[in-house]
């Protein structure tokens, strides 16, 4: 579920830190986009004012000139026609249109132009003094009516006498100016003489009396001339937009749009340039109906630049979304941070109470276990028989086993408290192995499943490392093996690493040169596998040809390689191998997740909480090593882990095995077995067992075949001065071979192929083979196999019970050889308390005084005293243990100086070299506080109270037992 | 009454003992201590603790009765009762002294009486019971001395 929320929780925050980077472009995109059309917008409206602007400038400006030309059209008809004689002449009209040129800015010039018809021609030359001229400055040929210009601006001078009628534009105009009434222009062309496009605009001058509403006839009829002027459009609007501002920017182009689908170009460039997206149209209204104007106006030459504010501001909001994104993205992630932490505090706070909760009860319950262990003891001093003593062994063993449980429980809440500590101690791994397989013993028997341990005889006797904890693993495994397992078998095997591995390398050639044919074809055809049991295992590298292989591997090597100097480090596989239900595939990745089981069914069926594996795993871990498995649903799993540990050295090997409380009788040395059993991995089980004993082995497969070879051999050699013993497997029995065997042996006896009859050994998996027994059989052994068991069971059918008894008893000898004639001080300030400890001391020989103050224990102990140790009570009124420790080790240092100043040599203690005298605290709260304050005072150690024989005895050991005066 | 007899009545309240709770192992580490060079061991500690017990019962009934308790010498007398209770095996006497030492802790006045109360009443129900194994280890006693003299 961890890694689950974990994956989810950062699909989460992925998805959280996509959206926020989405929006935040968004909106920057989005922001950019308002400002362009914000900005294009704005800038639309600058082009349509300026556009507008320019428009009315330059209508304006023309309707100012056209207004003045009317005016002059006035003026003509006022002193031209009305006065008699006229009032205007050449002079008179350029001088005065000179002088109001200003007025029109936008005209080049102007002209008066008379309408003559055809029939006055005569009389007007004759009295103007020249002829007609066309446009192409010929005479003109002869027409209806001829409009010459009489009367011309100085400027355009050189168009006088010419017909304006004779022009296609200007006789167009003309026409119709003097239908109108009004100001007409031309269509632009190009100018005579500035060569710039420009228009003609004409206006007609009637002769007076023409009513405001005169029809087109009259107003011809009414026509005395015409008054023209040219507007040179380009180089005027040039001029005029001169003086605006913003000139740069803008592109104007002024077309004459008469003709809608040919609009001609008056002003600009031929082809339009500049931005065209952004332009506008003004229309213009230069007075005549009859023409129509447009202005295009584009703004910007180029594309408008984009203004800084539309990259700017929107990148500052998507600067200020993304900082503001990742302010409640970092609030967030501390808020998960800071409730993860809290949940752990939680969590830890909840495992330190119950840490303290499992100290305290862990001692409430250590204190009894202590009694039913201590009557135990008791009671295996007595005379039992077998099975007594078995059941009361296992007691033993189990009460051990739950005061074991109850430290490993207490390393639980170490372990999730990240707080424990591998020890590293010498042991002896094979007795730990025993001890596991004794604690499922019953079970396995109820079950009738094989149980059996094989430590490969390259692992050392002793090794150091953490006993503890290694036997919680082996625990953890087996008993896990044991609850899935109904049929079959349960196999743990240790063997050296690299060792293991060269095995596993050379599997491949033992079909090659490993196993002789024959021996592999009827191993086939005894069982269906070459296991235990016979039941199929998961992993096959522990089949019969890969360990064979080992063992044969282990004995040359063990040739090899004893002069070698062996590594520091003693790297272990050891495998526990079970042939139950297995793991499901989908289970197999989580099995080291805590609490975790297979399925929720399997809580239901085999109970257990789930979270021995993941116990296990850390522990192995700690210990340096790996742990993995190989399962099959319905054919069994094989966990193996790796643990490395120290070699010891020799001393220290000598060492534990003089304190290991079970150590294995020395008595079989040199004794023959033989072993009848098919299966090779069974018999190599039992072969460990008997050789752990000393008794050299013989295997055969059938009772046949150990008969043969037995007649065969000792007729051969007749040195079989040593007791036999035959040990048969439950699978190689059968009803009625008791007597046979039986019966065939005696035979042998008679023969003298044997000296004595063999003792007969059954080995029998559950209660109920004993059943099947027969009489005949000496005895009959229940597996699993351990070498104490196996020990005690030859002890019983050799006679030896006695010698194993004594043997069995030297915890408490060894007590009582420490303590015995030893005087030792007991302070105790509570009278009851005082009493029991002493007469607990008095039972194993010492001399005991007793003082129920520290004040007491002060003046006793001045020196020089005789005392050997003292037990002191901590707490006490007045002066309390520490107080009073503090203070006989203050006298003692004095003591010393004076000594090692050669001041004081008393007699009979001058070969004390220092005053040191062993206190041991008496405490009924063993905790690791008050054990620390007693080191700090100066004590030795501490026993707890009431006195615990095994306690006692280590406690005590550590001082009194390197006096060599002690021992008595 | 035969000396079996008189062994199986005591073993009999021994056991009635140890079901009610009265009594835990550390009595059976008692009884071990007991052989023939220490005969009355038993009943030695036993009076003992009875002796002790009601001496300092005494003072706590005084300490308490006081209208300012001094709770550091009435835990000081808790935990030496507490001590020589567990040393016998007096287990119901042991487990109420813990609470004794509780309510000691908290200087909780109410508590510690009623503490006591519990504490004296398991230390009388022992007591009877104890008086019943003393007089039979006497005439035990007086057997195994008749039958050596």
């Amino acid at each position: 579920m961890a890694v689950g929320g974990k994956r989810r929780w950062w699909w989460k925050r992925r998805a959280a830190v996509v959206a926020g980077v989405t929006i935040a472009v968004s909106v920057w995109v989005g922001s950019h986009c308002y400002f362009r059309r914000e900005n294009m917008a704005k800038a639309e409206e600058a082009l349509v004012s300026m556009c507008e602007e320019r428009a009315r400038m330059i209508q304006d400006q023309f309707a100012v000139s056209v207004n003045h030309v009317h005016a002059l059209a006035i003026l003509i008809s006022t002193f031209y026609y009305q006065k008699q004689p006229p009032a205007l002449d050449q002079e008179t009209f350029a001088y005065y249109t000179a002088k109001t040129a200003f007025e029109r800015p936008l005209l080049n010039g102007v002209a008066y132009a008379e309408r003559i018809i055809h029939s006055q021609r005569e009389i007007f030359e004759t009295r103007q003094g020249w002829t007609i001229m066309t446009m192409k400055r010929e005479p003109s040929p002869m027409q209806d009516e001829y409009a010459p210009v009489i009367y011309s601006q100085e400027t355009v001078s050189y168009i006088e006498a010419i017909d304006m009628m004779s022009g296609e534009e200007d006789r167009e105009n003309i026409l119709r100016a003097r239908a109108t009434g009004k100001a007409v222009l031309t269509k632009p062309f190009r100018l005579l003489e500035s060569n710039h496009l420009g228009v003609v605009l004409t206006f007609p001058v009637y002769r007076s009396g023409l009513p405001e509403d005169a029809t087109v006839e009259q107003r011809v009829e009414a026509t005395a001339g015409y008054l023209g002027g040219a507007f040179d459009v380009e180089s005027l609007v040039e001029n005029l937009l001169r003086q605006l501002a913003g000139n740069q920017d803008i592109t104007i182009n002024v077309y004459d749009i008469t003709n809608a689908s040919e609009p001609l170009i008056m002003y600009g460039p031929q082809i339009p340039e500049g931005y065209m997206p952004l332009s506008h149209v003004s229309m213009l209204d230069f007075g005549d109906p009859f023409r129509k104007h447009q202005m295009h106006c584009s703004r910007y030459r180029e594309k408008p630049p984009l203004p800084l504010s539309a990259i700017t501001t929107p990148f500052g909001i998507f600067v200020i979304i993304m900082l503001g994104g990742y302010i409640v993205f970092a609030a967030k992630n501390h808020y998960d941070n800071v409730k993860e932490d809290c949940r752990k505090m939680e969590e830890l706070k909840v495992q330190a109470e119950a840490a303290d909760f499992l100290a305290t009860v862990s001692h409430e319950i250590r204190t009894p276990m202590n009694g039913v262990l201590g009557m135990l003891d008791m009671l295996l001093d007595t005379d039992l028989n077998l099975t007594q003593k078995d059941y009361a062994q296992t007691a033993q063993v189990c009460g051990k086993a739950l005061i074991s449980l109850i430290n490993e429980v207490l390393d639980r809440a170490k372990i999730e408290a990240g707080k424990l500590e591998i020890e590293a101690v010498p042991f002896d791994l094979r007795s730990i192995l025993d001890d596991v397989i004794s604690l499922f013993s019953s079970k396995s028997r109820e079950k009738g499943i094989e149980l059996a341990v094989f430590v490969s005889d390259k692992v050392p006797e002793v090794v150091t490392g953490d006993p503890g904890r290694f036997r919680q693993i082996i625990t953890n495994l087996v008993g896990n093996s044991v609850k899935f397992t109904e049929r079959g078998h349960i196999f743990v095997q240790v063997h050296l690493a690299d060792n293991s591995d060269l095995g596993a390398d050379e599997k491949v050639h033992s079909g090659l040169n490993g196993l002789s044919r024959s021996e592999k074809v009827q191993i086939m055809s005894d069982c269906t596998f070459d296991t235990l049991s016979g039941f199929e295992a998961a992993d096959t590298r522990n089949n019969w040809e890969n360990f064979k292989l080992l063992l044969s591997d282990e004995m040359c090597l063990q040739e090899a390689s004893t002069s070698d100097k062996e590594p520091d480090i003693v790297t272990l596989i050891v495998s526990v191998e079970d042939t139950g239900i297995g793991i499901p595939l989908r289970a197999q990745d989580r099995v080291f997740t805590p609490f975790m089981q297979a399925d929720s069914s399997t809580s239901r069926n085999y109970g257990g909480t789930g979270i021995g594996l993941s116990i296990t795993k850390c522990l192995v871990e700690l210990m340096g090593g790996q742990i993995n498995f190989i399962s099959r649903p319905n054919v069994g799993s094989t966990f193996t882990f790796t643990a490395v540990f120290k070699r010891c050295n020799k001393d220290a090997i000598a060492d534990t095995k003089r304190t290991l409380s079970e150590a294995l009788p020395t008595g079989f040395k040199g004794m023959k077995a033989f072993i009848v059993d098919g299966k090779p991995v069974r018999n190599a089980v039992t072969r460990y067992h008997l050789k752990r004993l000393g008794i050299a082995v013989e295997v055969a497969n059938t009772v046949k075949m150990m008969l043969n070879s037995l007649t065969r051999q000792n007729s051969n050699f007749r040195t079989g001065r040593q007791p036999y013993i035959i040990l048969i497997e439950k699978d190689s029995w059968y009803t009625g071979m008791d007597v046979y065997l039986h019966n065939q042996l005696l035979m042998l006896k008679q023969n003298d192929c044997v000296l004595e009859l063999p003792k007969v050994i059954l080995l029998v998996t559950c209660e109920y083979d004993k059943m099947s027994s027969g009489s005949l059989v000496d005895t009959v052994i229940i597996k699993p196999l351990r070498a104490s068991t196996v020990a005690a069971c030859l002890q019983q059918v050799l006679g030896m019970e006695k010698q194993q008894k004594k043997e069995l008893s030297n915890g408490p000898t060894n007590l009582r050889n420490l303590l015995a004639g030893k005087n030792i001080l007991v302070v105790d300030d509570n009278k009851v308390n005082l009493r029991v400890a002493a007469s607990a001391l008095k039972k194993y020989g010492a001399t005991v005084e007793c003082a129920e103050s520290g004040k007491d224990a002060l003046s006793l102990l001045q020196l020089p005293h005789k005392f050997d140790a003292c037990f002191m009570d901590v707490q006490m009124p007045e002066m309390d243990g520490f107080e009073a420790t503090r203070q006989i080790r203050l006298m003692e240092s004095k003591a010393n100086e004076q000594i090692s100043n050669g001041g004081a040599s008393r007699g009979e203690d001058s070969m004390i070299v220092e005053w040191h005298l062993p206190i041991l605290a008496m405490t009924a709260d063993v905790i690791q506080a008050t054990y620390e304050e007693c080191l700090k005072c100066g004590m030795d150690g501490y026993v707890s109270k009431p006195f615990e024989e095994q306690q006692l005895f280590q406690a005590v050991a550590k001082f009194l037992v390197s006096k060599p005066s002690s021992d008595s | 009454m035969s000396l079996m007899a008189l062994r199986e009545r005591l073993n009999v309240l021994v056991n009635s003992m140890f079901l009610e709770g009265l009594l835990d192992q550390q009595f059976r580490q008692l009884q071990m201590l007991q052989d023939a060079s220490s005969p009355g061991f038993v009943a030695e500690v036993i009076t003992l603790f009875c002796e002790d017990s009601e001496r300092m019962l005494t003072e706590l009934t005084k300490l308490l009765d006081q209208a300012v308790v001094d709770y550091q010498k009435v835990d000081a007398y808790v935990h030496q009762l507490k001590g020589s209770s567990s040393s016998v095996g007096a287990q119901n006497v042991k487990l109420a002294c813990i609470q004794f030492k509780q309510f000691c802790e908290e200087n909780n006045k109410e508590g510690c009486l009623s503490a006591l109360n519990m504490v004296k009443h398991q230390y009388y129900s022992l007591r009877s019971k104890f008086d019943t194994m003393l007089q039979l280890e006497q005439r035990i006693q007086a057997y195994d001395s008749e039958q050596q003299n």
